[in-house]
């Protein structure tokens, strides 16, 4: 039974867990700042590398006490290697190299993004080939995913990622952070039909997206609104976007299924992950998409869908049931996209 | 906050649609050279992230995939005229941390900072400040640009093209 430690440290969070070849996660330990964040209306990132370095080890010994191990039991260490913020990929990749040299056990480089990509089969033992929708406040995109490493991108933002869209929405509607949770709920009791916001690249080819024009409309709309937006205005304002969004996505989800149906007659599953999957409104629109077509969609739970260790050391355990590994000279890269050839 | 500018040349450009403001990105592309630090203040939504989009994509003379660098910070494009760097410092909290983004490593190429109000005194010397306000239209938007001596000249050239 293989078992792999996994560090991420690419962006806010510092964490590590513990996952075993069969599935079960025995440590997931993540440690971010959200409430610290809250009163800035944004993540602010711990971007200085030493805010890593302050923790990591308590947060790698942690996942190694609770889930009752020692390194000796691991069949390799895991680390994100990029992308993201070079000097926290650093901090992690060398924990976990250091800890693989130390005791003597391989070293394996994850794509964050490739975290996120198969984490769905961590959760719900999902086949190649899927379909892979990763929106989350700095990521959005359509993904082919064959097999670990074959990755097609189907298609992306031009522009603002959807999370960062809602956490920039909110922020002008006064809401709080994250911006996700806050338009969702005030877009609860609101009337998504009063304000006429655009769709960008609705009906076009390709499953690019572009948000950056929606955002410009909520501040026009907000700004003829009487200060500060609140009520009803801001229920319907919020109703409106959301559902704007969810036009975009699942308008660019058609398009992108027809690629991916196309080259996999076989794929059964769209995958939905990355911070926005917790959306219910989003999920449920997507979901009237795919069930049309007669495929599942599978959304894992949103403590897996942020980021955290458990998807580095599934990454981990798949890449090492490969027979791959990576040496200790193995490079960090701050940009580095799933497909390579996109 | 206030950005100090020395020996101000100014002028300010009414631009009434996104094409214009992409227009005068792109004239500007064309002026600007490496070790310019080129900053752009304005609230959301007022298109800071379009007019870097437009500048960028400008100096590369094919419309690469420039996205929003909200999230990670710093984005990076090696082009065949020279590095751009492509801050967006929203997210920021504390000016020292902009070192941390490898600011000072940036400094060989052009910079492009948004929200360059994060860090309060250390904005790179000399810069050029552009800024967004509304316009008399919904997409219209008056584009005030500032700059010091090493851009009056170019300002100068500018302003007959707007």
């Amino acid at each position: 039974m293989r078992i792999v430690l996994g560090i991420e440290s690419s962006c806010d969070e510092t964490a590590a867990a513990v996952v075993t070849e069969d599935r079960r996660i025995l440590a997931n330990i993540v440690l971010s700042q959200l409430e610290d964040h809250r009163a800035y209306g944004g993540v602010v990132p711990e971007i200085a590398a030493r805010a890593h370095l302050d923790h990591i080890e308590r947060v790698v010994r942690d996942a190694m006490s609770t889930a009752g191990l020692g390194f000796a039991d691991l069949a390799g260490v895991a680390a994100t290697t990029g992308p993201g913020l070079i000097g926290g990929v650093i901090v992690g990749a060398t924990v976990a190299k250091s800890l693989a040299m130390v005791h003597d056990k391989p070293f394996i480089a994850i794509n964050h993004l490739e975290g996120h990509a198969l984490t769905c089969r961590l959760t719900d033992a999902v086949p190649f080939p899927f379909l892979l929708l990763l929106v989350s406040g700095g990521h959005s995109q359509f993904l082919s995913v064959a097999g670990v490493g074959a990755y097609t991108r189907l298609g992306g933002t031009l522009d603002d990622a959807v999370g960062e869209a809602f956490d920039k929405t909110a922020k002008m509607l006064g809401l709080g952070f994250p911006g996700g949770p806050a338009v969702e709920q005030a877009a609860l009791s609101g009337d998504a039909t009063r304000f006429a916001l655009p769709r960008p690249l609705l009906g076009r080819p390709g499953a690019d997206l572009s948000l950056s024009g929606l955002k410009t409309a909520v501040r026009l709309a907000a700004e003829k609104l009487p200060a500060p937006v609140s009520g009803q205005d801001l229920s319907d304002l919020a109703a409106s976007f959301q559902a704007a969004v969810g036009d975009v996505l699942a308008d660019r989800l058609k398009n992108a299924l027809t690629v991916f149906r196309a080259a996999h007659p076989s794929g059964r599953h769209v995958v939905i992950a990355g911070g926005v999957a917790a959306n219910k409104a989003l999920r449920a629109r997507l979901q009237s998409v795919v069930i049309t077509q007669g495929l599942a969609l599978i959304a894992p739970p949103l403590q897996l869908c942020t980021d955290n260790g458990a998807m580095i050391a599934w990454a981990g355990l798949e890449r090492l049931a490969l027979g791959e590994s990576h040496g200790l000279d193995h490079p960090c890269r701050p940009r580095w996209p799933l497909d390579e050839a996109a | 906050m206030k950005i100090t500018v020395q020996t101000a040349t100014s002028f300010t450009v009414q631009a009434h649609s996104l094409t214009e403001t992409q227009r005068l990105a792109q004239e500007l592309a064309a002026l600007a050279a490496p070790g310019d630090v080129i900053a752009l203040r304005g609230d959301l939504g007022m298109g800071k992230s379009a007019f870097a989009r437009a500048f960028i994509q400008a100096r590369a003379g094919v419309s690469i995939e420039v996205p929003s660098p909200t999230f990670t910070l710093v984005q990076a494009y090696e082009l065949p005229s020279g590095l751009i760097s492509h801050f967006d410092l929203y997210r920021l909290r504390d000016a020292s941390d902009a070192y941390e983004l490898g600011l000072d490593d940036a400094f060989g190429g052009i910079i492009l900072i948004e929200w360059p109000e994060r860090l309060g005194d250390g904005l790179p010397r000399n810069p050029l400040v552009i800024s967004f306000l509304p316009g008399a239209t919904a997409d219209g938007r008056a584009i005030t640009l500032e700059g010091g001596a090493s851009w009056a000249g170019r300002l100068d050239f500018l302003k007959l093209k707007f």
